[in-house]
């Protein structure tokens, strides 16, 4: 069946509501107003407004009685609209959710689910397009998730609310009208990263947004008769290396390609990973494609040139190819 | 000072709080302190701790905080404890009073300054202090040290050590009970500080529109660290910003632990009753300096005499003796048991072993296994 990113999103949600009375979605406009993007649509009417709670904008107070719940027994799912808007309750993930295990001595859990849209493509200028998904994956304690097809749309959500533990889900905002065939296997293993085409002469490593953009750039090569494989990250913490390091060693040669900005970038951090664990395997050396290090600008020309883009990943591949 | 609320227009009808849960009971005496402790200093005659009357009870652990921190300041000067210590002493009749006031079954979200809530809440001195030398039976298995006291199977929340953090975490905990139906209340207590964050008015807000069962307990000790409340707030009747959030406003002396105990036990069983949440400020002092890194050089040492004038120890026992109920054999009696729990629980701390820096990444994620959290 053939549906988009966010119908996959919904079922998704529909489902956890309605196979656990302890699961909950709370956030700003995520009721009446259906979700800033659309994916609660439909659900207030279904599941009623304490389980489809509409917040006052106070991200960090929602946010925070979003750990608390978990802390209480619940299974809460807690929306913000962007990542920009949840650096007002990082406060509450960096300083309760991720550490209240520990720093009590493993007494509690924080079962919460935290997801957001994130990203650039749309001109919405720089408060609303940046990716900040490796501020996140750099907080021991939680699980960042970036969730790039339909398939893991709708198959991350389930075992993100099994986790004991706090876990971040970053939904690309160009991905909601995404279209693809669901099929039966849609469930996901959210501790691997995923081989999305398999290839021979490099690897492209890629998450979030910048994911069809790597196959497509894959499209290119292939039509000059470079074979390249592209792996979708999709756990951006605790990093699967082990699917990385293979891989690599396939390969030879690698890209990661991350809407970040290039300084203290997930892209910098998968390329130590690749230095530390399979440095001899290379060819050559590893190549990034990152966002310029610019605010996202509005003008749609600058907006283009300041992200990754098909091209950038062809000519980044091209080079380590020497060709 | 009571100020009446009406539910804000738009509010989610709040189902009454009809069952009780089993554990609503009034709080007895919290932990009784172990034997040892207890045989070395009462007094012959002297009742068994849970069996004394509500006064003598909170007189007993008004004495065992103080008793507790002052060693805690000794022992910080000796390098035992160490890191940030944040003293109560001048403020016992807050916790006192107010834990007194909540049911066992009731929930805690506390600041920094918890020695005093947790000990009330029934976290074993023992525990306490081993936590605060960073020994692993510390009620955090070291983890979290003076700032950081947790203890789950008590429904205390911790010690939160970011200004107004803990405030979220109260509302999450009270949506998390209204949603599965249980009645009891989750107090949050902070001090006048955080009133100028972001997170208590958040957490106000939500509290009052979504009418959960939130006790919001503020401890106006009149200083965050060295800024004065009117130094800080446009607006320091603090009762009137609470009220403007259409939240039951009380005030009480909170020098006072007889008034302390009244009107928290009133604002608590107005929230239990389903009226929403509730806001009490208790005016009160801390002697000390801020931490044990504050030279205190912000305000009267006047200021601070005039203050231990109304300290909260002396003047509940001169106004127990004044009538008849306390005294002074049996003050003495009170104050050794005291003393002898403090000195057996530096004595279990001092013994206690260390964790082994081989568990150094134990508890950052729950194990498999444990999916459900255990204590509840
Ligand atoms: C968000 C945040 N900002 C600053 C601090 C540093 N700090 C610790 S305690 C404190 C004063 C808080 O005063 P108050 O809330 O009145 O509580 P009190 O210490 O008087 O009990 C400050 C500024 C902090 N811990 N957290
Ligand atoms: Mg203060």
């Amino acid at each position: 069946m053939r549906i988009s990113y966010r119908e996959a999103m919904r079922q998704a949600l529909r489902e956890a509501l309605a196979n656990d009375a302890r699961v909950f979605l709370m956030g700003e406009d995520v009721g009446r107003y259906g979700g800033s993007y659309a994916v609660s649509k439909g659900l207030l009417e279904e599941f009623g407004p304490e389980r489809i709670r509409d917040t006052p904008l106070s991200e960090l107070g929602f946010v925070g009685a979003g750990v608390g719940a978990a802390l209480g027994g619940m299974r809460p799912i807690v929306e913000v609209m962007t990542v920009n808007f949840s650096l007002l309750a990082l406060d509450q993930v960096v300083n309760s959710a991720s550490l209240l295990r520990h720093m009590s001595g493993g007494q509690c859990s924080v079962p919460m689910v935290l997801r957001m849209a994130t990203g650039a493509g749309r001109q919405l200028a720089a408060q609303h397009s940046h990716s900040l998904e490796n501020w996140y994956a750099h907080i021991p304690g939680i699980r960042v998730l970036a969730p790039a097809t339909v398939a893991d749309a709708r198959g991350m959500l389930a075992p993100a609310l099994a986790d004991p533990d706090p876990v971040v889900i970053f939904e690309h905002a160009q991905l909601y009208n995404l279209e693809d065939d669901l099929l039966d296997d849609w469930r996901c293993d959210i501790a691997r990263a995923a081989v999305r085409r398999p290839g021979t002469r490099a690897s492209v490593f890629a998450y979030g947004g910048c994911l069809p953009k790597a196959l497509q750039a894959a499209e290119e090569l292939a039509a000059s008769g470079i074979d390249v494989e592209v792996v979708d990250l999709r756990v951006l913490r605790p990093l699967d290396i082990d699917t990385i390091a293979e891989s690599v060693r396939r390969t030879h040669r690698a890209v990661v390609v991350d809407e970040g900005w290039r300084s203290g970038s997930l892209a910098a951090e998968v390329i130590a990973r690749i230095a530390e664990t399979c440095f001899y395997d290379l060819d050559a050396p590893p190549a990034r494609v990152c966002s310029e290090e610019v605010p996202i600008p509005y003008a749609k020309h600058l907006e283009d040139a300041a992200l990754p883009q098909p091209a950038k990943i062809v000519a980044a591949v091209k080079e380590l190819l020497n060709v | 000072m009571t100020r009446a609320r009406k539910p804000a227009a738009g509010a989610l009808a709040t189902p009454p709080c009809t069952s009780r849960p089993a554990d609503a009971k009034p709080f007895p005496l919290t932990q009784p302190p172990p034997k040892r402790a207890r045989k070395a200093g009462r007094a012959p005659g002297a009742a068994e701790p849970a069996e004394r009357p509500l006064e003598l009870r909170l007189l007993a652990d008004m004495l065992r905080i103080r008793r507790m921190e002052e060693k805690c300041a000794e022992l910080y000067g000796a390098g035992k404890i160490r890191g940030f210590l944040h003293l109560y002493i001048g403020e016992e009749a807050c916790a006192t009073g107010a834990m007194h006031a909540l049911a066992a079954g009731d929930n805690v979200v506390a600041t920094y300054r918890e020695h005093g809530h947790a000990l009330l809440r029934g976290v074993a001195m023992d525990a306490i202090m081993a936590e605060m030398f960073g020994k692993a039976a510390g009620c955090s298995r070291g983890r979290g040290g003076s700032m950081h006291l947790f203890d789950v199977s008590r429904r205390f929340y911790g010690g939160n050590a970011i200004v107004g953090g803990g405030l979220p975490l109260a509302v999450g905990l009270a949506l998390a009970d209204r949603l599965q139906g249980v009645c009891r209340v989750t107090a949050c207590v902070f001090g006048e500080g955080a009133m100028a964050e972001g997170a208590f008015h958040e957490s106000i807000n939500l509290a009052a529109l979504w009418q959960l069962p939130v006790l919001f307990c503020c401890e106006n000790n009149l200083y965050a660290m060295g800024t004065a409340l009117a130094r800080s707030e446009s607006q320091t009747d603090l009762c009137a910003k609470a009220a403007s959030y259409r939240v039951a406003s009380f005030r009480a002396d909170g020098m006072d632990v007889r008034a302390v105990f009244d009107t928290v036990s009133r604002a608590a069983q107005q929230v239990r009753e389903g009226g929403g949440p509730a806001f009490v400020e208790l005016q009160t002092y801390r002697f000390r300096a801020h931490s044990m890194f504050d030279p205190d050089l912000y305000r009267d040492k006047a200021e601070i005499e005039q203050w231990k004038q109304r300290g909260p120890i002396h003047s509940f026992s001169a106004q127990l003796k004044a009538e008849g109920s306390l005294t002074e054999e049996l003050f003495l009696a009170l104050d050794a048991e005291a003393e002898a729990e403090v000195a057996a629980a530096i004595a279990f701390a001092e013994q206690a072993p260390w964790e082994p820096v081989a568990d150094l990444l134990k508890d950052v994620h729950t194990p498999a296994a444990a999916d459900e959290r255990g204590a509840r």
